[in-house]
């Protein structure tokens, strides 16, 4: 097979740092390649460089089909067939699949819209890959997967010969992801090239053939996919080996802080039944839409259960809002930290005292800036959250550090009850390590920690009990030292 | 990134103008129009006549500024102010001529509780359609606006309430200690917003909200009470307006002031409040209030239009939000 | 595509009937259409001739601005400016012609091309600057009608040209001895919301700026020429302005500098509760007419029921304050539903 896409010598300097050093890579007509990386490895960098939204240093080397060019424009990159899908899809809810798909057709120029052209074109786009969607649905409508189709098609019309996924499966379900996968296997046959960039190796395992992996702007190097597994990848993106331990620690038998109880909401979850223990770390897996996030939405009162109890310490409680979770001892670090986790504009110290405004306020109603500063240096200092001044936007943090602040919100507050949602997603390997050792502090003081994660290392080695959730409903218990992943994947997967 | 680069340092103040850039721009004006008019721009009846204008677009500023961090919008302010102004001389013109001694004080003090009780009745409306059924606060207080003026026009037919005792018109007219009384009114409500902004829960949630009232509320914040009471208390702060225009104007009317409006957003963007949301303090309104009545009085000295002086407004508005992108080096040129 | 002619039939009827019962203008219409009917069967005058031509042309100046700001809402901006760029507009262009004489061409492009150049300076500095559009055009109004009254001292113009001030008078019939004819405002009204739908739904200049207005980052993304569209949002708005300064001042036979500012609320009243969201991406021309219609029958019919015109206002409010709440509601209901059936 001869390189469709070759990059030779490729640098980019922003502001001094270097963000990609000396990069070669070569992808095949036809070959399914991935693209790992930490943040800040350089992925996005090469992205914009082959898409040519930005220009490389000189003396790199960009080789497509033959022809070599010292930058791409946006223009050129289009004309020779490279799409990149991003993360967030780029689609524009507001218009239909059918222009959605066809969006191409409206660009350059001044001219009247042929409507019947625009249908035709989305319909040969769809004809392309085997999909049928309905052409005159609004994209806000549709699922995320359905959306994913959609922007497949849109480079699919744009006659793509080359298409770069940026974390493509971050918000699929199981079967969703196989379908994917099949019609990326399709794409293959027709001898295009797609490009992965994702971390999640052992969902493209099946169909990528190499994996390209970054650290720090330079390639590490490029490996058959066949050849390397989940720890081997995580040693070359960090440069670090790592070992996941069991977790040895054994709660004693404490109180159980929280236990639900027939708790059922129509759509979501139902039935479900559970107890943890003061000290215990509970772990809850599941794909997504299994309930696992609406469960713990519940838990923390954002909404209501139709039917079933809540009790804490034995005491049944009902939750109108997440405040009176809190007052109930209740603490919840969602999945998705930057937009529901943080307040990113506003100052570290603002986001750490925000839970605990109340217990601040003394005299007159009003927040003594002493008690505020300390309780800041507090916590800062215990979860050793690195940073240059507590009053710098939090959002000049990386996400481990992010994530530590989250917590430290919490911590102030002295819960009884920790629910970490997907609590390391957005947080470098190196980091994680980091958090779950905060997250075993937390339960050795006494606080019940449910993790709810769909990563299955990460619930396996850093609870001490596993419940499976299924189809929103429990479906097994699961002991770490007595389950193995590939047991608690098939009954995640069953 | 790696840690070290991605917490590396950036300037502070993430969005507005600074109190220390706004500080010296003022300078900067006094110093021009001292020397363009003379002696004559730093006599005592200027600078009187400067700090009776103030209060009343002071007052209807902060009440507009307060929705501005919480990433909303009043745009009913100057109706309810009107309204509320109606309702106080409603009150008075009733009483007061056939009132004397006891009844005579407590006339006028019923006459401005009336006034605050239809503005907390406002802000109600204008809380609950925002926090609780999901209005936009541009939306919303466009419909309380229209209605509100509305009732004034339908219950006056547009005429003008007008004569009210003593105490009334002391409020904008008179002085102490030399010092115009209306400037007293507006500190005592400045100073408690400011203090109530940077050091209550309350204050503090605002501003979390304005950035970001979904983390907020994830935060265990009852974002949608404190929605309640931040336009609950916008109003009260348009009732106060209210008095202050009553008094100045001896007079009170359907559609008084209805050029504020505009002029409460600018002023408060002018003094580093972020129009959507999460920044702004209230001692950069008052250099923001300060610098727009200088240039107005010096204007009106040297004999320039009023409306020169709202050019002007709008064009410092302009210029200090690119200095203000500039300083923080977010100035992008195109893209 | 030339087999692709087989496909070329578009959505069938029953289905674009059905996603037009779900949308924001079914339920307008009704609105609309109901009030009618009572206002038909309740009063003798509503359902005349006369009030329907009275009705189309008082509402034109406000109704041509819709159009205009509709392009910009749906773009994802707002502009407030309007109202002043139409004053400077309506004052230079009648100024010329009272001075140098002139025609219907030449008033038209000096009020259109001073409203242009007055919306190439919003976009210019809202795209630039990156600065919020609100801010920006705030500031314009107040600079723009700043300036004009203080150059022109805040004179009025009375003395029109007589073929401006006569205006034009198509199709004259007369009945009952009252005479009719379809006059410069409604027929200005008819041209620019027609241009509008044009400009929206048959260019791709148009869907450009649905799309903008949609998503703005893919726009970038894809290559689209955000400064062009820019240009051509606030300039369009601009040029209308420049058409309902002349609307107004034919009908109000002089021109009077300050009574076209304070309008802006009005006019983004009606264009608001036609559907369009302040959000971006969203909003129609038909809702924009139906918004425009139901406040203006709605003064009407009061003015007509010998409700006191001084209420008007206050029922006005009422409305816009029903409307948006019910739409809020209602999109909160739905988008729960739909997450229920997900």
């Amino acid at each position: 097979m001869a390189a469709f896409l070759e990059l030779r010598n490729i640098s980019k300097i922003f502001g001094g740092v270097h963000a990609l050093r000396q990069v070669d890579l070569a992808v095949e007509a036809g070959e399914v390649h991935c693209l790992v990386g930490e943040n800040g490895s350089g992925k996005s960098t090469l992205i914009k460089i082959v898409s040519g939204v930005a220009a490389p240093e000189r003396g790199g080397e960009i080789v497509i089909d033959g022809q070599s060019f010292e930058r791409l424009t946006p223009g050129e990159s289009t004309r020779l067939g490279i799409q990149v899908i991003y993360q967030d899809l780029s689609l524009f809810p507001n218009l239909t699949v059918a222009e959605n798909i066809a969006v191409g057709a409206h660009l350059d120029g001044v001219r009247l819209v042929d409507w019947g052209r625009i249908r035709a074109k989305a319909r040969a786009a769809m004809a392309r890959i085997g999909v049928s969607l309905d052409l005159e649905a609004k994209v806000a409508g549709l699922s995320v997967a359905t959306r994913q189709l959609v922007a497949i098609c849109r480079a699919m019309a744009a006659d793509a010969r080359f298409v770069i996924m940026d974390e493509p499966t971050s918000s699929l379900t199981r079967h969703e992801v196989e379908s994917l996968l099949s019609l990326v296997e399709d794409l293959r046959a027709k001898g295009i090239s797609i490009m992965f960039v994702s971390h999640r190796l052992n969902e493209v395992r099946e169909v990528a053939e190499r994996v390209t992996v970054l650290r720090d702007g330079s390639k590490v190097g490029t490996f058959s996919a066949r050849e390397i597994d989940d720890k081997k990848l995580a040693a070359l993106m960090t440069g670090k080996s790592f070992s996941y331990t069991l977790s040895e620690i054994q709660p004693g038998k404490l109180p159980v802080a929280l236990s639900v109880e027939n708790l059922t909401r129509t759509g979501e979850y139902e039935d479900v039944s559970f107890e943890v223990h003061a000290g215990e770390i509970l772990g809850i897996t599941g794909l997504l839409g299994s309930g696992r996030t609406e469960l713990a939405l519940s838990l923390f009162g954002m909404t209501q259960p139709d039917s079933g109890k809540i009790l804490i310490e034995g005491r049944e409680v009902s939750f109108r809002s997440p405040r009176d979770a809190v007052d109930q001892g209740i603490a919840y670090v969602p999945e998705d930290r930057l937009t529901q986790g943080l307040v990113l504009d506003q100052p570290i110290s603002a986001n750490i005292v925000v839970t605990v405004l109340d217990k601040l306020a003394a005299r007159f109603h009003l927040i003594d800036p002493r008690e505020r500063r300390a309780t800041v240096d507090k916590w800062v200092s215990d979860l050793s959250i690195k940073v240059s001044d507590p009053e710098n936007p939090v959002k000049t943090l990386s996400g481990g550090n992010q994530q530590r602040v989250v917590l430290a919100k919490w911590m102030a507050r002295q819960p009884r009850v920790l629910i970490l949602d997907s609590p390391t997603v957005g947080v470098d390997i190196s980091a994680k390590d980091g958090i779950y050792e905060i997250v075993k502090r937390l339960a050795a003081d006494g606080i019940a920690v449910i993790m709810i994660s769909d990563e299955i290392p990460e619930v396996l080695y850093h609870s001490h009990r596993i419940l499976v959730m299924r189809a929103g409903r429990l479906s097994g218990e699961h002991i770490p030292f007595r389950s193995s992943e590939q047991d608690l994947m098939a009954a995640v997967n069953a | 990134m790696s840690e070290q680069a991605a917490a590396k340092p950036r300037r502070k103040l993430p969005v507005g103008g600074t109190n220390a850039g706004l500080s010296a721009l003022l300078v900067a004006l006094v110093i021009l129009f001292g020397l363009m008019i003379g002696e004559k721009f730093f006599a005592p009846g200027v600078l009187r006549s400067m700090a009776f204008q103030m209060p009343e677009l002071g007052i209807l500023s902060l009440a507009m500024m307060i929705t501005l961090l919480s990433g909303g919008l009043n745009l009913s302010i100057v109706s309810t102010a009107n309204l509320c102004a109606l309702t106080m001389a409603y009150v008075l013109s009733v009483t007061i001529p056939d009132a004397t001694g006891f009844a005579w004080g407590a006339w006028q003090v019923v006459a401005v509780l009336a006034g605050f009780v239809v503005a907390s009745l406002i802000g109600i409306v204008n809380g609950y359609v925002i926090a609780y059924l999901g209005v936009s606060p541009i939306l919303a207080t466009l419909g309380t606006m229209t209605m509100v003026k509305g009732l004034s026009v339908g219950l006056t037919h547009g005429n003008v309430i007008s004569g009210f005792p003593e105490p009334i018109e002391f409020i904008a007219n008179g002085t102490v200690f030399g010092i115009p009384f209306g400037l007293f009114v507006f500190a005592a409500v400045a100073i408690p917003v400011a203090v109530a902004l940077r050091r209550t829960p309350f204050g503090n949630a605002v501003y979390l909200m304005g950035s970001n009232p979904e983390a907020t509320r994830f935060s265990g914040v009852r974002t949608r009470r404190v929605t309640m009471k931040l336009y609950i208390l916008s109003s009260l702060l348009a009732a106060v307006a209210a008095l202050v225009m009553l008094s100045r104007f001896n007079s009170a009317n359907a559609s008084y002031g209805e050029s504020y409006l505009l002029v409460t957003i600018l002023a408060a963007v002018l003094g580093g409040t972020d129009p959507f949301g999460g920044f702004g303090k209230v001692g950069g309104l008052v250099l923001a209030l300060i610098i727009l009545q200088v240039i107005s009085s010096a204007f009106n000295l040297l004999g320039f239009s009023q409306f020169l002086t709202i050019a002007i407004w709008g064009g410092l508005l302009i210029a200090t939000s690119i200095f203000a992108l500039w300083y923080r080096g977010h100035l992008r040129w195109g893209s | 595509m030339r087999e692709g002619s087989s496909m070329r039939e578009g959505p069938s009827i029953r289905e674009g009937w059905a996603r037009f019962r779900r949308s924001h203008e079914f339920w307008l219409l009704i609105v609309v259409v109901v009030l009618c009917v009572l206002l038909s069967v309740t009063t003798d005058s509503f359902l005349t001739l006369q009030n329907l031509f009275d009705l189309l042309t008082s509402n034109a100046f406000v109704g041509v601005l819709c159009a205009g700001l509709l392009v910009v809402i749906v773009a994802g901006g707002i502009d407030i400016s309007f109202t002043a760029t139409a004053t400077v507009a309506q004052y230079v262009a009648m100024s010329v012609a009272v001075a140098y004489g002139g025609n219907w061409l030449s008033v038209f492009a000096i009020a259109c091309g001073v409203g242009v150049l007055c919306g190439f300076v919003n976009a210019f500095v809202i795209y630039t600057f990156k600065i919020k559009s609100i801010i920006v055009t705030i500031a314009t109004l107040n600079i723009f009608y700043g300036v004009l009254i203080f150059v022109t001292r805040g004179n009025y113009i009375y003395s029109l040209p007589d073929w401006f001030a006569t205006g034009i008078n198509w199709f004259a019939f007369e009945r009952d001895e009252i005479p009719y004819s379809l006059n410069f405002q409604m027929l200005m009204l008819v041209a620019v919301f027609a241009l509008t739908w044009f400009l929206l739904n048959r260019t791709n200049i148009g869907r450009q700026i649905y799309a903008m207005g949609g998503n703005p980052d893919a726009a970038q993304r894809l290559g689209f020429n955000l400064f062009r569209l820019h240009l051509i949002v606030y300039g369009y708005m601009g040029f209308v302005a420049g058409i309902a300064s002349l609307v107004q001042a034919q009908l109000a036979q002089s021109v009077a500098p300050t009574v076209l500012v304070g309008k802006e609320l009005d006019v983004l009243a009606a264009v608001v509760l036609g559907g369009a969201s302040l959000l971006g991406g969203v909003g129609t021309v038909f809702g924009t007419i139906l918004g425009l219609t139901l406040l203006a029958i709605m003064q009407n019919g009061l003015v007509l029921l010998g409700v006191s015109s001084y209420w008007s206002q206050f029922f006005v409010g009422l409305v816009i304050l029903l409307s948006v709440s019910v739409t809020a509601v209602s999109m909160a209901r739905s988008n729960r539903s739909r997450k229920a059936r997900a």
